[in-house]
Order: structure tokens, then C-alpha cells, then sequence
């Protein structure tokens, strides 16, 4: 049996050997989330460490006399040593049901329905890939991660609610370095390992890194016209899951958001952001099993449509739930694209700075919606329409309401996915899709 | 589970092995307005091998702990090393890896029993009662996090360590409103009280002082200017200058940023293997050490995961780089001194160079004659916005609460604190340090590095300093 069937099938049986003891006063919400990865990790293209991880974890939810907690435990070893760990486990969230107050906007578990889907993937073998990899960047100074294999994430509850997704997927998120200290950042990710698709992706950040080569120009501080590309803008993107575009945060008084709310402040007409799951990047149901819709706006033409409004949020605030994760963060995020096109990017930006990349973002002023950040990367500056040589970082300070409001000039004609690389514990899934933003003004600091 | 009974089974499978298995269990309860917000507990076990073939370790990780498991791990993590024998970027040996035997446990006092959850419980839920100061106060939350943690290490030349962390950190934040005006305010800095301690350490009367005084200083902020804009003397207090110094020294002083390790992910570094022992990084006031020996601290161990003995270090005396964070590995690379750093955020990544506690030495002067000594100037204090390039080199942080200097006296609360600057012109900068009786411990549960990702816990102590001319600046509200 496959490594995501025996899986399902131990995920659902000892979910139904749970339920099956509970009381009638409780409800319990299980969620697994499990991956068998190898991690590669280049310098110089060479190995630095590669390191094979295979977790699984479980986490239980139990909701008892209106109370709520929960556990996490692995989800490992013989069938009778993770019985008696689950069992203890719900003992455990038992016992602490026993001592903490009232949970007054408890989201009552229900059956939200079933769902299955599995991506299958033909990916490189574990014990090849570190050579293929470095065979291709050979000659390079290349540096990154390539993360491989199978991963799953599942939930089901005691009242009859089940959902199982799982993927086996690769990424090789990377960069290449001039003989200074210039770079471009380069990703192939996919669900099948072709190498000559790897090589032309290659090839694709060897000629920009050319233009690299050139002598720097030293940018002073102030106000530019700015390109940012799909990786850049989809960094400032981002920056609307830190509290931005969730609806607890906006009534607790934690938004940047709260001008743009209240009517006071309004961004482009211009610029439109969705939560898409048409991506098809990370299920659709959330950790308690709801099942969010396909497309949600959020803000439509520069105003508030919808806020990510978790099943909590609703019930504390008397609002209606668009199944948000209880974090009200974005899962699947897309800015719809405009109307400059490829070709006329730089004729458009004249004079000013070509940013592909953005690196450490952070609200320097939120009542103003103002973030703070730096370039990185493949960043440039532009005269006549023509890129002259590439730029140090610089530190920009600048509120959306204008960068995303009245100095939004354009938006690029295509977009482009880029996938959710993160690995903190444990791989991540999801992305959004971006399109590039011509700004006429942004204001850099330092 | 007997770590000596699966070391005996994968002893042959490498030229070296090494067993490193971690139980962490930890407790996060939160309650915001006086309601419960989240009971979440986690146990978190698992076991990684490290073998080392032909010069390169390769690394397996596994949760199941049989015989049988650890055995396939142990194939996996030999076939993983052999696949980059002749490709790794260095030929590592067992001298990297040095046997060593030895037991810590943090100094905790009081166990977290089974009453605990109650009495936390009460106690948050009466910090946000106290930080409502007033209806203005919108939002209150309170949160504590407990995790204790045993680590294991056994290898194939004889090492035997074991280590027991108890770890604390908790926030309380008050949120005010007036009108289209919103301001924050943090009664502990924020999680960034960080220690390693017992249930002892979450003092019922000192919290809700803090909140208290959370909910009263938010309010004080709706009614405060804005910051000016402005080159202004710039006295930092210890719950910021824990971030100044691990985003501008500690980062950049990480050997695997200097070899360009990190260089895809967090990033570079402005340091150059030329620069220990000639740069001068700041003021002759400033002295930092890397100290896993102090008591109580966040991130202190007697050894690190390559299971090398931890020892207090000077990374800067005078204002004069002296030595990098690395491990053994960094060290052979770069033919550099480093220090006992080599740390893995849990079981299941392999160790790299980190922090661990870095600590800004104290200095002569009171709070008093700092501010005594500031013609124009500001004091800011609790960090709230952090950004930096990634040679860390151009940062800009922001704060909670500030106050304004005028002719050598604090005069008036100020809101929307910011400044910005330069590692090395910031830290020559560095005029006054103060005493050690006004250093504070601080720290960080989250610090992000590595491909594969690791969060890591950081202590960093400081007393307050004084720095001449930065720039400062407020918010646009």
C-alpha cells in the first residue's frame, strides 16, 4: 500500500476508535498533517546538508461543557502504542476541560461534508537528487533548498465530517550569484521532476544575472517611479495576512485596514484581491473542516468587499462566516492583473527602479497602512526605458493608500503563481498569484 | 526507549553516528477580554540520526522510536550521505563531533503540576480585567506559553549528554481607541520576557501590576503627539535594544551567513572573514558576549546538538570584532574561532549556526545621568516593528511608547515611535551603557532561519543605551 493510502486508512480508523469513546457531552475534531520529505540545502553548488524527515502529526480538538482545548501528538509508531497515546491524549484534553472557564463563542463542530483529492507526483529519486542538481548548476555559484515528497493534510469529526488532501510535490527555490554580490532568484516546482525544464530555469536566471555584472549605481534616497515585479508585489501582498484583511483584527481594533474600512482612505480602483482556491495550491477546507468558497472577494476595485471572517469571529460578533481559518489569514490570494504588458513594462516605468524582489516586510505606522521593507535581488535602475545597471538595496517606507491607491499607475497583463515555500516545522502549502505593479511614486528612506 | 540499545543497532551503519532525540511538551493559553481564546498543548517527540560518510553527515529523522524504525532511518540517513560524499561543500570528520558526556536542567523551582492550567488560567483572565483601565480600552489579551523539553544525544564515539529546559514567556497588550485613533500598548514587552524557569516565574501581583499599567499607558498614547521627525540622542531600553542587538550584531556575526549558507533564505552578512580582529563595529562602550552559561537565561545549555561544551565567549570588547557565531563545521570552513552554536529548532532539522544568548555587556552610567546627559533627545521603549536588509546592514525599528528629552529631562510622552540607521555608524554611535543593575533579560520564542525553516529561542540581556544623532521619525496619524 502507498505511503498516503496506509495513511488514510490509519487516519480514519483510529478517528472512529476515538469517537467511539466519547461521552455525550463531548465532540472532537481531528486534523493530521503529515509529509515524508528530503531537504537539500546548496552552497556554491555544492551540498551544505540533506537531511530526510518523515512527520506526522495529529491534532485533537475536543469541545466538552462548553468548553474547548487542544492537543497535538504524533501520529507514529505500532497500532497499539499510538491507540494508547491517542487515548491518553483525549484524557489529557479531558482533564483540562475540567479546569478552564467557558468558551463563550465555541464554533459547535457539525458535518461540513466529505471531500477527497490526491496529486500524485513522479519526483526524483532521494538518493539522485543532490547530484542531478548540482550537475545542472555546475559553474554557477548556486545556492538554495530543493524540498521533495509526499505530503497530507486531513480532518474529520465526530459528527461525520471527513476531508483528505494530499500531494506529492517538489520545489528548488534558489539563487545565483555574480562574482560580487548580486543575485536573482530562480524556482522550479512542480508535481514531476523534468530536468530539462529545470535546466531552462536555469538558463532563464543565468541571463538575467548578466545584467547583474554590470557596475552598480548608487540610488539616493526619495521618491520613484517603480516597477515592482509578480515576486516583489506579491511580497507586499503578503503583508494583508498580518492582521490586515481579517475581520477579527478590523473589530479588535489590530487592522491596518481601519481607513480603508471606515471610508477614510481607499486604494486603487485599479487593484482588486481575491482569495482563488481555483489555484488549486492548498485544499479548500479549513481546520475545522469547512469548506471556504471557490472564489471570495475581498477588495473589489480599491474598496472593502469581504473580510476573512472565521466561524468564530461570526459567532462572537453576530456576522456571517466565510470559513476563514480561525487565523483569518490568506490561503490562496490573487490580484487580478491589468493591462501593461510585458513589453511595455519599461517604455511605461521611463526612468526610475525595476524591483523584482522584496525582503522583510514589516508595518512601520499601521493607522497609515504604512510598511516598511527592503529590495532584493534583481533590482535596477531604469532611464529612457532602458535598465542601466543594477542598484544597492534600499529600504522603502510607504503606505498602501498610496502605493496601492492614487500611485498605482498599472498592473501587468500577466501574473505569476508563486508557490508558498515556507518550512517552519513542517512544509507548507498554498501561494498566491500576482500580477507586476507599475507605482509612480514609492519612497524610499535609506 | 533506551537511547544505548539503538545506538548498539546503527552503530556499524556509518563511519559515525549520532542519536539526538527531543520530547518537547508545551502549554499556550490565551484569553483576550477575560474569555478564553485558545487552550493548545503539544507534544512534539522524535529522534534524528546523524551519520557520517566519506567526510559529509546525512540526516534522517523519524518519530517512531522502535528499533526497526531507527534502523531504516539510520539506512536513510547513510544513503543520504553518501549520495553528497564528493559534492559537499566541505569534508567534515568525527572532529566536528567530539565525544562528551554531561547533564543540565534549567533552574526551575516550581513544577507545572496538574493544577496549572486553572491557575494560569485565572490569572490571565484577571490581567485583561486589569488592563481595562478605562472603556477606551477595546481590546485586552494575555497570553502564556510553557514548554519544557528533554534532549538526548548518544553517538557512536562515546557521547552521552542530556539537557532539561523549562522554558517561559508570556504578553499582555492593551488596545485603546478614540476615535479614528488607535494605539497599543504592551505591560511585558510583548513575549519577549523570555526565561528559563518554573510556574514560580508567573507572579500573580507583578502581572497585573504590568497590565495595569499596559492599559493605562495605551491611553496616554491616544492622547500623545506623534513622534517627530528629527536627528535626535536616541536612549533605547532593554525591551528594544534585545533587537537591536540580535538583528544587527547577532545575525550578521553567524559564521553560515559569512560562507553564504543562509544567502538564498534570510540572507547574507556585511562581515567578511577579514573583518574579526580588525573591525572596529561600534564605540569603545560597546562589549558583547555569547553566553550559554548565564543562569536563567532563554537559551542557555551546557551543550550545543554537535555536543560541544558551551562556554562564555566575547564576540566584541571595545567595539572591536573578535570572533563569529559558528559551530565546529563553520569553524573548519572558515578557519575561524567560533563558539558552542550549533542548534536545531527541534528533532526533525539538522543543527546550524545560531544564536544563542547574546549579551550586551553593562557600562557605568544610571538612567538618570543618561538622560542627564541628552541636550535633544528621545527614549524609546518596546519594540513593535522590525525590519532589516539581508547583509544586515540598513534596519528600522519601531517602538510603543517614547518620551521626549529636553535639556537633560524627560518632558512629554510621544507616540509612534521610529528610527532607522546602519549597523556599524549606529553602534559607533553608542555613547552611554548602562549599569549592571539595570540590565534586563529578554528574548525571543521565534527566531526564523534555514532551509529547511527552523525558529529558534534567543536571550539576549542589555542594560539601556545611549546613542548620539539618529534618526527618528513618527507615524502619518
Amino acid at each position: 500500500m502507498s505511503w498516503v493510502l496506509e495513511l488514510e486508512d490509519r487516519f480514519y480508523t483510529a478517528g472512529e476508535r476515538l469517537f467511539a469513546s466519547l461521552t455525550g457531552d463531548e465532540a472532537l475534531t481531528l486534523n493530521l498533517s503529515a509529509e515524508d520529505s528530503v531537504f537539500v540545502r546548496f552552497n556554491g553548488a555544492r551540498v551544505r546538508q540533506n537531511t530526510a524527515v518523515e512527520q506526522k502529526n495529529i491534532l485533537l480538538s475536543l469541545q466538552k461543557n462548553r468548553r474547548s482545548a487542544q492537543l497535538s501528538v504524533p501520529f507514529a509508531g505500532a497500532d497499539d502504542e499510538l491507540t494508547a497515546r491517542l487515548r491518553q491524549a483525549l484524557d489529557h484534553l479531558r482533564r483540562e476541560c475540567g479546569s478552564i472557564p467557558e468558551d463563550p463563542y465555541q464554533v459547535a463542530y457539525v458535518n461540513n461534508g466529505v471531500s477527497r483529492q490526491t496529486l500524485d507526483g513522479a519526483l526524483a529519486d532521494e538518493r539522485h537528487i543532490a547530484g542531478l542538481i548540482c550537475e545542472s548548476a555546475g559553474g554557477a555559484d548556486f545556492a538554495g533548498l530543493y524540498c521533495g515528497g509526499p505530503l497530507a493534510q486531513a480532518n474529520m469529526n465526530s459528527n461525520g465530517q471527513r476531508h483528505w488532501f494530499s500531494t506529492e510535490q517538489f520545489f528548488v527555490d534558489y539563487s545565483l550569484y555574480t562574482s560580487g554580490d548580486k543575485a536573482v532568484k530562480g524556482l522550479y516546482a512542480g508535481r514531476e521532476w523534468r530536468p530539462a525544464a529545470f535546466d531552462e530555469s536555469l538558463n532563464e536566471a543565468k541571463r538575467q544575472l548578466a545584467i547583474l555584472q554590470r557596475p552598480v549605481k548608487e540610488v539616493p534616497r526619495g521618491r520613484y517611479r517603480t516597477y515592482l515585479a509578480p515576486d516583489a508585489a506579491a511580497e507586499l501582498v503578503s503583508m494583508f495576512s498580518w492582521a490586515a484583511i481579517s475581520q477579527g483584527a478590523l473589530l479588535r481594533g489590530q487592522s491596518p485596514l481601519q481607513k480603508l474600512a471606515s471610508g477614510e482612505a481607499a486604494l486603487s480602483e485599479k487593484f482588486t484581491l481575491l482569495e482563488n482556491f481555483t489555484l488549486g495550491l492548498n485544499p479548500r477546507f479549513n481546520s475545522l473542516g469547512e469548506v471556504s468558497p471557490e472564489v471570495l472577494p475581498l477588495i473589489e476595485a480599491g474598496r472593502i468587499r469581504n473580510l476573512l471572517t472565521s466561524s468564530r469571529t461570526a459567532r462572537e460578533y453576530g456576522l456571517a462566516s466565510n470559513f476563514a481559518e480561525p487565523s483569518e489569514t490568506l490561503r490562496s490570494p490573487e490580484v487580478l492583473t491589468g493591462s501593461l504588458g510585458k513589453e511595455r513594462i519599461l517604455a511605461e516605468l521611463d526612468t526610475g527602479l525595476y524591483v523584482g524582489a522584496l525582503h522583510y516586510l514589516n508595518w512601520s505606522d499601521q493607522m497609515s497602512a504604512r510598511l516598511t521593507g527592503m529590495t532584493r535581488y534583481a533590482c535596477f535602475w531604469v532611464q529612457g526605458g532602458e535598465i542601466v545597471a543594477p542598484i544597492r538595496d534600499l529600504r522603502f517606507d510607504e503606505s498602501l493608500y498610496d502605493g496601492l491607491g492614487n500611485d498605482l499607475e498599472a498592473l501587468t497583463n500577466f501574473s505569476a503563481v508563486v508557490p508558498d515555500t515556507g518550512t517552519y516545522e513542517a512544509r507548507s502549502l498554498g501561494g498566491s498569484r500576482v500580477p507586476g505593479m507599475l507605482i509612480n511614486d514609492f519612497t524610499f528612506t535609506l | 526507549m533506551d537511547m544505548h540499545t539503538l545506538l548498539a543497532a546503527v552503530a556499524g551503519e556509518a563511519d559515525w553516528i549520532g542519536l539526538r532525540y527531543v520530547d518537547e511538551r508545551s502549554s499556550h493559553h490565551a484569553f483576550r477580554d477575560g474569555k478564553p481564546a485558545g487552550h493548545e498543548f503539544q507534544v512534539d517527540q522524535g529522534l534524528m540520526v546523524e551519520a557520517l560518510v566519506d567526510g559529509h553527515f546525512g540526516y534522517a529523522a523519524t518519530q517512531d522510536v522502535s528499533v526497526a524504525a531507527v534502523r531504516r532511518a539510520a539506512a536513510r540517513a547513510r544513503a543520504l550521505a553518501a549520495s553528497a560524499a564528493t559534492l559537499g561543500v566541505s569534508r567534515f570528520s568525527v572532529d566536528q563531533r567530539p565525544p562528551a558526556s554531561g547533564r543540565y536542567r534549567s533552574p526551575a523551582q516550581r513544577p507545572f503540576d496538574a493544577d496549572w492550567t486553572g491557575e494560569i488560567s485565572d490569572i490571565l483572565a484577571r490581567a485583561c480585567t486589569a488592563m481595562k483601565v478605562s472603556e477606551q480600552v477595546i481590546t485586552t489579551v494575555a497570553e502564556a506559553i510553557v514548554t519544557e523539553c528533554e534532549h538526548r544525544f548518544v553517538s557512536s564515539n562515546g557521547s552521552d549528554l542530556e539537557q532539561h529546559f523549562s522554558l517561559v514567556t508570556s504578553t499582555l497588550q492593551a488596545t485603546a481607541t478614540d476615535g479614528a485613533k488607535i494605539q497599543k500598548r504592551s505591560g511585558d514587552g510583548g513575549f519577549t520576557i523570555c526565561r528559563q524557569a518554573g510556574a514560580e516565574h508567573f507572579d500573580r501581583d507583578i502581572i497585573l501590576r504590568q497590565s495595569e499599567r499596559a492599559g493605562r499607558e495605551a491611553l496616554e498614547l491616544l492622547g500623545a503627539e506623534d513622534c517627530p521627525t528629527d536627528t535626535l540622542d536616541l536612549i533605547l531600553m532593554p525591551d528594544q535594544m534585545y533587537l537591536q542587538i540580535h538583528e544587527s550584531i547577532g545575525h550578521p556575526l553567524e559564521l553560515d551567513r559569512i560562507l553564504g549558507d543562509e544567502r538564498n533564505y534570510a540572507g547574507w552578512s556585511f562581515v567578511k572573514p577579514e573583518d574579526f580582529g580588525q573591525l572596529q563595529y561600534g564605540s569603545p562602550h560597546l562589549n558583547v558576549t555569547f553566553d550559554p552559561t548565564a543562569v536563567g537565561a532563554f537559551a542557555s545549555y551546557a551543550f550545543d546538538d554537535a555536543g560541544i561544551a558551551a562556554t562564555r565567549e566575547h564576540l566584541i570588547r571595545d567595539g572591536v570584532l573578535l570572533r563569529g557565531l559558528g559551530s565546529a563545521e563553520s569553524q573548519l570552513r572558515l578557519r575561524q574561532p567560533g563558539v558552542a552554536n550549533s542548534r536545531a529548532s527541534s528533532w526533525n532539522r539538522a543543527p546550524i549556526d545560531r544564536m544563542a544568548n547574546i549579551n550586551l555587556e553593562p557600562g557605568a552610567a544610571t538612567l538618570s545621568q543618561m538622560i542627564a546627559s541628552v541636550e535633544r533627545g528621545i527614549l524609546m521603549q518596546t519594540n513593535r516593528s522590525w525590519s532589516i536588509d539581508d547583509y544586515r546592514r540598513k534596519f528600522q525599528f519601531g517602538c510603543e511608547y517614547a518620551q521626549l528629552i529636553e535639556d537633560g529631562r524627560i518632558t512629554r510622552t510621544v507616540k509612534n515611535p521610529n528610527y532607522r540607521g546602519i549597523s556599524v555608524p549606529f553602534w559607533t554611535s553608542l555613547a552611554m551603557v548602562g549599569h549592571a543593575d539595570s540590565v534586563e533579560l529578554h528574548g525571543s520564542p521565534w527566531c526564523g532561519k534555514g532551509e529547511p525553516n527552523q525558529v529558534i529561542k534567543v536571550g539576549h540581556a542589555s542594560p539601556p543605551c545611549l546613542f548620539r544623532g539618529v534618526e527618528v521619525f513618527g507615524g502619518d496619524a
